[in-house]
C-alpha cells in the first residue's frame, strides 16, 4: 500500500535525503521518496506494517530534524 | 516570510547589534583590568543569541548519532574560533551562516510557491447536483454517474460528459494552449480545465483518483522518484564528501604542527575552515531543484515528464521514431485528387458520394465531406435517387444511383467483376469507381499532415537529431511519399504492431552509447513500442488515460512542434544542473585549497557553504521559466 506524508519545516535538503534513506531501510518498506521541494514523503509499504509505519517515520524525522512536523495525508 | 523566518531575522538583527557593540567596545575603549572578560562576555552574548539554536540542534543530533551534521560542524568551527582567540570571527561566521540560512529558506520557499502555482489545477470542491439541490462536496466523494454543476470561473473537478449548457474552457494549465476550447452538451469535459463563460452540468465518468487532473498531479509530484544520473552522482558524492573533508580537517589540524613543530593555533584555524565548507547542502538541494524546475517548466507548456531521468535522456536523444497516423498526421482522411477521363470531377464525386451515403467508413466520410464542400450552397437535389445498396465488406459498395449502377471500392472489387481497369500511378489510398460496369475514375484520399509537422521535423534536425524514422502500418507508397515530403531519413511501412517492436529493437541496436532513442506515438495501440524505447513519448495526452499510463513523457496537445520545445527545455535544464554541480564543487574545492594554504578566512568558507547554496537555488529556478 501507499502512504503520503507532509513533512514541513525541513531546513536542509541533505537532512531530507537522510530521512529518506532511513525510512527506506525500515523493515517492510518497499520504496520511499522524499521530495524536498513538495515536502512530501511517499512510501510504499507491506500491509503488515501499516499501523506502525507512521510512528516510525515520526521517530526518524525527530531524530534527524527535530523542528520538522510530520502529518499523514 | 514565514513566522520562523521572521524570528530568525529578528535574531540576526539583535545579535548583529550586540556584535557591533562588542567590536566597538573592544576597539575603542582603553585597556583596563576586566576589559578582556567584558569583551568576551559581549561576544558570547551575541554568539548565543544567534547560534543558540544551532548549538542545541548539534547536541540533539550528536545524541542521535548524527556526527557529520551541518549544525554540529558549524558549532565546532565557531567554538573553535573562540578557543583560538578569534572571538569576532566566531560570532561573525555564525551570523553570516544564519543570514545564509535565511536566504536559503526564503529562496526554497519562493521556488516552492512557484511550483505550487503550477499545481493549482487541483480542484477543491465539486457542486454535486441531487434532485435539484446543489451541495458543495469534496471531489473525492463524487461517484461515476453523479451530476455536477460547474459555474463560470470554477475548475472542472472531475472528468465527465457535458449534459447541459455551453461554454468555453481554458485548458492552459494542462496544455499551455492559450486559445480556449468551445464545448457544448455531448462534449467531454476534462478535469483541471477552467470553465470560462457558461454554467455546465456534467455527468461524471471517472472517480477523482482516475481523473485526468489527479493523474497529472500524481505524475508531476512523483516525478522526483525516478532520478537522473546527475542526481544519483550527487547523492553518492555527498555521502563521501563530508566525512572526507572532516578527516582532512583533522589531519590539517594535527599533522603539520606535529611534524613541522609549528604552533597549533594557525593550523586549527585552517582546519575549522574545512569544517565550515564540508556541508554538502548546496549540491544536495540544487540538483533535484534544477530538475524539478525543468519538469515544472515543461508541465507549464503542456509537456509532462514522469521523471528527471527521462528529462536527462531526452536531452541526449539523437534518434526519433514516429508512428504515422495520429502522430505526424491528423488521422482524418481527405480527398486530395480526383481523376477521370469520361466524367467531370464533380460528377464522379457526386456518384461516389451518393453511393457511399450510408457507409460510416472513414474513407466514405471523407468522400462525402469533399462532395459537401464542392456542392456548398447547392443542396443535393431531391431528384437524386439511391437504391439497391449492397456493402461488400472490405471491398467497397455497390448501389444504383440515379438509374446508374455504381461500384465504389478497391481495385480488387472492379477486377473481380471482370472490368478493365487501366494501370495508373496511385497516391495515398485510392478508391476506384465504375459506372454502368465501365471504369470511370479514381478518387485518391490522403491523411492530412498536421500543420506544424513539417516545421517540427526541421526543428528537430536543427537541434542535431541524427535520425528521423517513421514506422507505419500504412501502404508503402503512402508512407514513403510522406517521409520524403517531411524529409525523414527512413520509413518502414506495412508493419503490424509486432513488427514495430522488431524494427525498433533493430534501431536500438545501432544506437551509439550515450545517445538515446525516442519513440513518439499516440499511445493508443503502441504501448509495447512506447515501453521498449529509451523514451516513450505520447501525443495528445489530454483526456487519454492510455497515453498517460504508457508513456514516459506525455505531450498534452496534438502538436509535434512541442517535441523540439521539450528537447530544448531538457537541454537547458541539464545545462543549469551541470553549472550548479561545477560551480558548487568548484567553489568548495577552491576554498578548501585556499584554507589549507592559510590564504582565506572563515568568511569565505561560510560563503562557500550557504552562499553557494543560495546562488545554486536561484540558478535552478531559471529552469522553471
Amino acid at each position: 500500500m501507499k502512504k503520503t506524508y507532509l513533512i514541513e519545516d525541513l531546513c536542509c535538503a541533505h537532512c531530507a535525503s537522510k530521512i529518506e534513506t532511513k525510512v527506506r531501510d525500515l523493515d517492510g518498506v518497499l520504496s520511499a521518496n522524499l521530495n524536498f521541494i513538495a515536502q512530501k514523503l511517499v512510501v510504499e509499504i507491506e500491509d503488515r506494517i501499516a499501523d506502525s509505519i507512521t510512528a516510525q517515520i515520526v521517530k526518524i524525522t525527530a531524530a534527524i530534524e527535530p523542528d520538522a512536523t510530520v502529518e499523514e495525508q | 516570510m514565514t513566522k520562523k523566518q521572521k524570528l530568525l531575522l529578528k535574531k540576526i538583527g539583535i545579535a548583529g547589534a550586540v556584535f557591533f557593540i562588542a567590536v566597538l567596545f573592544t576597539a575603542c575603549t582603553p585597556a583596563f583590568l576586566i576589559k578582556p572578560y567584558l569583551s568576551l562576555f559581549l561576544f558570547l552574548t551575541a554568539y548565543f543569541i544567534i547560534g543558540g539554536k544551532v548549538l542545541k540542534k548539534a547536541a540533539h543530533n550528536i545524541r542521535h548519532g548524527q556526527i557529520f551534521d551541518e549544525n554540529f560542524l558549524m558549532a565546532i568551527a565557531t567554538i573553535g574560533a573562540f578557543f583560538v582567540g578569534e572571538y569576532p570571527e566566531g560570532v561573525a561566521v555564525m551570523l553570516f551562516y544564519q543570514i545564509g540560512e535565511l536566504f536559503e529558506s526564503y529562496a526554497v520557499g519562493k521556488s516552492r510557491k512557484s511550483i505550487a502555482t503550477l499545481m493549482q489545477i487541483r480542484p477543491d470542491f465539486a457542486n454535486l447536483l441531487t434532485d435539484g439541490t446543489i451541495t458543495e462536496v469534496e471531489p473525492q466523494t463524487v461517484h461515476i454517474g453523479d451530476l455536477i454543476l460547474v459555474k463560470p470561473g470554477e475548475k472542472i473537478p472531475l472528468d465527465g460528459i457535458i449534459t447541459e449548457g455551453a461554454s468555453s474552457l481554458d485548458t492552459a494549465a494542462l496544455t499551455g494552449e492559450a486559445l480556449p476550447q468551445e464545448v457544448t452538451a455531448g462534449d467531454r469535459a476534462i478535469s483541471g480545465c477552467i470553465n470560462l463563460s457558461g454554467t455546465l452540468t456534467i455527468r461524471v465518468t471517472k472517480e477523482f483518483g482516475d481523473s485526468t487532473v489527479a493523474k497529472i498531479l500524481d505524475m508531476v509530484e512523483n516525478a522526483s522518484s525516478k532520478k537522473a544520473k546527475a542526481e544519483n552522482f550527487i547523492s553518492k558524492f555527498a555521502k563521501y564528501y563530508t566525512p572526507v573533508v572532516v578527516c582532512l580537517a583533522l589531519f590539517l589540524a594535527f599533522l603539520p604542527p606535529l611534524f613541522l613543530s609549528e604552533p597549533f593555533g594557525g593550523w586549527i584555524y585552517r582546519a575549522l575552515n574545512f569544517l565550515v565548507v564540508s556541508c554538502p547542502c548546496a549540491l544536495v538541494i540544487s540538483i533535484p531543484l534544477g530538475f524539478f524546475g525543468g519538469i515544472g517548466g515543461a508541465a507549464k507548456k503542456g509537456i509532462l515528464m514522469k521523471g528527471s531521468n527521462y528529462l536527462e535522456a531526452l536531452a541526449h536523444a539523437d534518434t526519433f521514431v514516429f508512428d504515422k497516423t495520429g502522430t505526424l498526421t491528423k488521422g482524418n482522411f481527405k480527398v486530395t485528387g480526383i481523376f477521370s477521363e469520361s466524367y467531370s470531377k464533380e460528377e464522379l464525386l457526386s456518384f461516389a458520394a451518393l453511393a457511399e451515403s450510408h457507409s460510416s467508413h472513414p474513407i466514405a466520410l471523407s468522400i462525402r465531406e469533399a462532395y459537401a464542400v464542392l456542392e456548398s450552397g447547392t443542396p443535393k437535389s431531391a431528384s437524386d435517387s439511391l437504391s439497391e445498396v449492397t456493402e461488400l465488406a472490405g471491398f467497397g459498395v455497390r448501389a444504383d444511383v440515379n438509374g446508374h449502377e455504381v461500384m465504389v471500392g478497391r481495385k480488387k472489387l472492379l477486377v473481380e467483376q471482370n472490368l478493365a481497369v487501366p494501370d495508373l500511378p496511385e497516391h495515398g489510398t485510392c478508391v476506384f469507381i465504375a459506372i454502368d460496369r465501365q471504369f470511370a475514375g479514381i478518387i485518391s484520399i490522403e491523411d492530412e499532415i498536421k500543420p506544424d509537422t513539417a516545421d517540427a521535423m526541421k526543428n528537430l534536425k536543427g537541434l542535431g537529431i541524427r535520425k528521423l524514422v517513421m514506422l507505419t502500418g500504412d501502404k508503402k507508397e503512402t508512407g514513403e511519399t510522406l517521409a520524403k515530403q517531411l524529409g525523414l531519413d527512413a520509413a518502414h511501412t506495412e508493419l503490424l504492431p509486432a513488427d514495430k517492436v522488431t524494427h525498433l529493437e533493430a534501431l536500438l541496436e545501432t544506437q551509439a552509447t550515450g545517445h538515446t532513442l525516442a519513440y513518439v506515438g499516440d499511445g493508443i495501440n503502441d504501448a509495447p513500442v512506447l515501453a521498449r524505447a529509451d523514451i516513450g513519448i505520447a501525443m495528445g495526452g489530454l483526456g487519454s488515460d492510455a497515453a498517460i499510463e504508457a508513456a514516459d513523457i506525455v505531450i498534452m496537445t496534438d502538436e509535434p512542434s512541442k517535441l523540439a520545445e521539450a528537447i530544448r527545455l531538457s537541454r537547458y535544464t541539464l545545462t543549469i544542473v551541470h553549472q550548479n554541480v561545477v560551480f558548487a564543487i568548484g567553489v568548495k574545492v577552491l576554498v578548501l585549497i585556499l584554507s589549507a594554504l592559510g590564504m582565506t578566512g572563515m568568511w569565505l568558507a561560510v560563503f562557500a557553504d550557504v552562499g553557494v547554496c543560495v546562488l545554486a537555488i536561484l540558478n535552478s529556478m531559471r529552469a522553471l521559466k
